[in-house]
């Protein structure tokens, strides 16, 4: 590529507005400004040199603030569309999504759902657009930081006078003996923290210079946080799982190879009460049973050995434990959650194999509900067995169904078989309640008691990303950090043929550069440099100094 | 304990009332322009007025101790704490500002929007709530009030921007700007409509009980306040001689809660349309001569430079921390629960912000109206999303 070179005999690459060396202005266009663009200090970027063939193209589009700042802001307006109804996989239904939409929320719920909000964040089109944006994050940062990193390090302290005049703040005066003023300011700027580099009576002063990076390594935090968020679908990094655990109960822990084994001893449920104080007497009267806490106690159990599938291997005790909401049970790179609760769910019934004449009993059969065994031997010639049953029984259409799969009201069919009664006799019982759907009979099942247990929900998780993207969160605010709470500022002070120009630039907050640099040149003849963006009518208003 | 905790909280109040007075004052006796290059001296007024609002600020930390110490937690865990923790890091941004910029004017506007905050806040239940075992961790007040200290520091480039906006917006004649300005001041307003109305009825002890059927067919009870303009999901008034609801709403929609904001727009219409009558002007252009002293670049600055403080700090508390936490307390960093949302809603929002403050064309007065905007986000998080959406955070 053509090369450009510099009066001052250096040679700068193709694309470069500012000559690298001395800061004068190489493009015509550029020269007809009163101000300079200085955000990347004029050197070549590639967005803003090629734009030829179709990786130039892209490559432009992504390294464009604007298409930038429009990728968020679209964003922003679809995630915030996102919460005019609840999303789908926050809601627990047993309907379908369509039908619940449309319920709930009528036309607006239809086309709610017809748009795909209902599962907005992990539609295809959302995921695109996140992942735009990273993209976008890629590409924008390379156009820059390696073009501004090779300006920052070439500064001269002698600048060419195109370069000077064309800062938003600068002057120029006529000048004998502007030494010794210069050495004051000098030492006042380095007792401010500036960086001092002088050239044959020239003076260039910087400080905050690393601040130039801060978007740079903020961008890189955020690429590193969305990789992290990819990997979650890579296999073996995440693992989200459910269980019920009732009361007594060792399970096998989902998601982890059947390496561990979960028993509950106890669930507990607390409620706020008055021995918790006089001061939450008011709230606890106001809005009935708050509850305090509640918790898994667990003992963990590893696997040893192999074991044949459906046999239970040999377990070892690794630890007890009191799981409660924020403090989830740690192992390996597993935590397990207390997550929900069932309470006093009914765990077995018992009922009474009855004479209903003369209402002698013949032996008690008690049914585990998890379980519900065929055949219940009694003796004597006295048995009982379940033909089938009901968890959440309703009669639908004069037929016996079961609304859902949980235990909420038991029903059974039985069959009594008795020595009277060889055939046996059908009967059909739930709670409080005994349907004979074959004619009169002679014995019933009468309901006896039922055993309730509490079942701890859990959920099990394991996510391999979570170090990733810490590191990610980190390196992001320590970008965000460096960026915003320090400035990159310079002066620059040059004298040639009795004439002292002094010329300022900083990335932000001018108005505080203004101040320091007055307070700097304070009591000597060095003139103080004007904002050369007010216009005259601006400056008398805010009494400044401007050009002219 | 509380008492004293309450106690504190008043004495603010007062101090933050009287420090305006000396606000007002000190720009009435100021020559020439603030955050003028050569004259940047305060007067005694305004020395005053300053020293006022760091009383408040320390009487306010006082109130937050002592309720702290009576509650036995960090007190952030209902609305009523959390509006009002909001209130003190909205000072705590304008006196880091304050100490970076000088700047009395904006202290002019801050306190008044301040003392409206507190107000508010004082309207919701007071009540020392006990912590349900989510909320029982340290990450509690860490996350809280760290959102906090981000969203007071960001609302300080709201009132610079506002002032800017009302500095500089051509109000000679009615445009789109003007509208615009009013649609912001009448929003303050009906913030304050809805403290005035509160108030009113609450004086008047006016409750009506409404039983109605809740989106899960189940009968619920609802204690309105103030008469009911909508009413619940086939209510019955249980209160005899009260109002009957004009409109019945879907049981999707929290009808109490909407018919307070329905009040809060009617009375705030009716203060603003009063203020336009008795005044002939409008609110903005009432604001203007308190502003006319004020240098405009260093609005513009000031504005820029709180998001750049605030930003970092909101991305720490309201990201961070709420993810730390989430995943410790709920299995997952992220829900995708609708306060989550609009906390990333408001951070996308700055940082589009902060790269359109990258072109020159982005200063000034666009990003005035954007300052503007931020905190309208913010505080539609903390209004609407807590009364009418209701996740994993109502704390209401
Ligand atoms: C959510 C996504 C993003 C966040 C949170 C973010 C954050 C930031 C922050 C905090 C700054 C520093 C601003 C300042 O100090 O004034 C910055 C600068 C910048 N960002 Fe981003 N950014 C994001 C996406 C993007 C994208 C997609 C682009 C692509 C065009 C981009 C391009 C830039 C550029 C060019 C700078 C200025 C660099 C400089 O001054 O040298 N950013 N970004």
């Amino acid at each position: 590529m053509n090369k450009i070179k510099c009066e001052c005999g250096h040679v700068n690459p193709h694309g470069t507005v500012l000559c690298e060396a001395c800061g004068k202005v190489l493009v015509e266009e550029e020269k007809k400004k009163k101000l300079l663009d200085m955000r990347y200090e004029g050197t070549a970027r590639r967005s803003q040199t090629y734009n030829r063939s179709l990786v130039d193209k892209i490559w432009n589009f992504f390294s464009s603030v604007k298409v930038g700042v429009w990728l968020i802001v679209v964003t922003l307006i679809a995630s915030a569309l996102g919460t005019i109804f609840p999303q789908e996989m926050n809601l627990s239904i047993s309907v379908s999504a369509e039908e619940y939409y449309q319920d709930r929320y009528g036309i607006f719920g239809q086309i709610y759902y017809l748009l795909g909000f209902h599962d907005l964040y992990r539609s295809w089109w959302y995921i695109l657009l996140v992942a735009s944006i990273g993209v976008s994050l890629v590409i924008c940062s390379l156009d820059r930081a390696v073009p501004l990193y090779k300006a920052l390090k070439k500064q001269r302290v002698t600048r060419h006078n195109s370069f000077l005049e064309r800062q938003r703040f600068f002057t120029r005066a006529a000048m004998e003996n502007a030494n010794q003023d210069i050495e004051l300011v000098t030492a006042r700027l380095k007792k401010k923290h500036y960086k001092i580099l002088e050239e044959n009576g020239n003076v260039m002063a910087e400080k905050g210079r690393f601040s130039r990076w801060g978007p740079y390594v903020n961008h890189i935090g955020l690429i590193l946080f969305l990789f992290g968020i990819m990997l979650r679908f890579v296999p073996g990094f995440y693992v989200n799982e459910q269980m019920w655990l009732k009361e007594g109960e060792t399970k096998v822990i989902p998601g982890t190879d059947k390496q561990y084994y979960l028993a509950n001893h106890a669930f507990v449920l607390e409620l706020y009460d008055e021995e918790d104080g006089e001061v939450y007497k008011n709230a606890i009267e106001e809005k009935g049973g708050i509850v305090k806490n509640y918790q898994s106690s667990v003992t963990l159990y590893k696997a040893v050995g192999e074991s044949l599938p459906g046999e239970k291997p040999e377990l070892q005790e690794v630890k007890n434990y009191d799981i409660r909401v924020n403090q989830p049970l740690k192992m390996d790179h597993y935590a397990v959650y207390q997550s929900s609760y069932r309470l006093n769910e009914i765990s077995a019934m018992t009922f009474a194999l009855t004479n209903k004449e003369t209402g002698e009993q013949f032996g008690n059969i008690t049914i585990d509900l998890a379980n519900p065994k065929g055949n219940y031997d009694l003796g004597n010639g006295y048995s009982v067995q379940v033909l089938s049953y009901f968890p959440d029984f309703e009669i639908l259409d004069g037929e016996p169904h079961t609304k859902t799969p949980n235990p909420n009201n038991p029903a059974f069919a039985f069959k009594m078989i008795t020595p009277d009664k060889p055939e046996g006799e059908t009967s059909f019982a739930a709670i409080q309640q005994t349907i004979e759907p074959l004619g009169e009979n002679t014995y019933k099942m009468a309901f006896q008691s039922v055993e309730t247990v509490n079942y701890s929900g859990l959920t099990v998780r394991k996510d391999l990303t979570l170090g990733i993207i810490s590191v990610g969160g980190i390196i992001f605010l320590l970008g965000v950090a460096q960026g915003s709470f320090w400035q990159h500022r310079r002066i620059w002070i040059n004298q040639s043929k009795g004439q002292v120009a002094i010329a300022a630039h900083t990335n932000k907050n001018w108005f505080t550069l203004m101040k320091e640099i007055q307070a700097v040149l304070a009591g000597t003849n060095l003139p103080i440099p004007f904002d050369q963006q007010l216009d005259k009518e601006e400056a008398k208003q805010q009494g400044v100094n401007t050009v002219g | 304990m509380v008492e004293l905790s309450s106690n504190f909280l008043f004495a603010s109040f007062i101090l933050y009332l009287v420090a305006i007075l000396f606000f007002g004052g000190a720009i009435k006796q100021k020559k020439g322009m603030e955050g003028d290059h050569q004259n940047a001296n305060i007067n005694r007024w305004g020395k005053i007025g300053i020293f006022l609002t760091i009383v408040g600020f320390i009487s306010q930390l006082g109130y937050f101790v002592t309720r702290w110490i009576a509650s036995g937690h960090a007190p952030v865990s209902n609305l009523f704490e959390f509006i009002t923790f909001f209130s003190i890091m909205f000072v705590a941004g304008y006196i880091i500002i304050f100490f970076l910029y000088r700047s009395i004017v904006l202290g002019l506007f801050t306190l008044p929007i301040v003392l409206i905050i507190i107000a508010y806040g004082s309207m919701f239940s007071k009540d020392i709530t006990p912590l349900i075992p989510a909320l029982q961790s340290h990450w509690l007040f860490i996350h809280v009030m760290t959102v906090a200290a981000g969203e007071g520091i960001l609302a300080i480039s709201f009132v610079a921007g506002l002032i800017y906006l009302i500095k500089n917006i051509d109000q000679t004649k009615k445009s789109k700007k003007t509208t615009w300005l009013e649609v912001v001041m009448f929003g303050i307003i009906s913030l304050f409509g809805f403290i005035v109305i509160s108030a009113i009825f609450s004086l008047a002890n006016y409750t009506a009980s409404f039983d109605w059927i809740n989106k899960d067919g189940v009968q619920e009870n609802y204690e309105y306040h103030l008469p009911a303009l909508v009413g619940p999901n086939e209510w019955t008034l249980v209160t005899e001689n009260r109002m009957e609801p004009l409109i019945e709403l879907p049981s999707a929609i929290n009808a109490l809660k909407t018919n307070t904001v329905i009040w809060s727009f009617l009375t705030g219409g009716l203060l603003y349309i009063l203020i336009r009558l008795l005044t002939k002007k409008r609110i903005g252009q009432l604001f203007k001569p308190l502003v006319k002293k004020m240098n405009s670049d260093l609005l513009d600055e000031i504005s820029y430079r709180s998001v750049l403080i605030g930003f970092p700090v909101f991305t720490l508390g309201g990201l961070v921390f709420a993810m730390i936490w989430a995943q410790i307390a709920w299995t997952r960093f992220w829900a995708w629960d609708p306060k989550e949302v609009w906390a990333l809603v408001t951070w996308l929002f700055y940082a589009a912000f902060l790269h359109l403050r990258l072109s020159r064309g982005w200063h000034h007065e666009k990003s005035a109206w954007l300052g503007v905007i931020g905190f309208v986000i913010i505080m539609f998080n903390l209004v609407f999303v807590n009364l009418i959406i209701a996740g994993l955070h109502s704390y209401a």
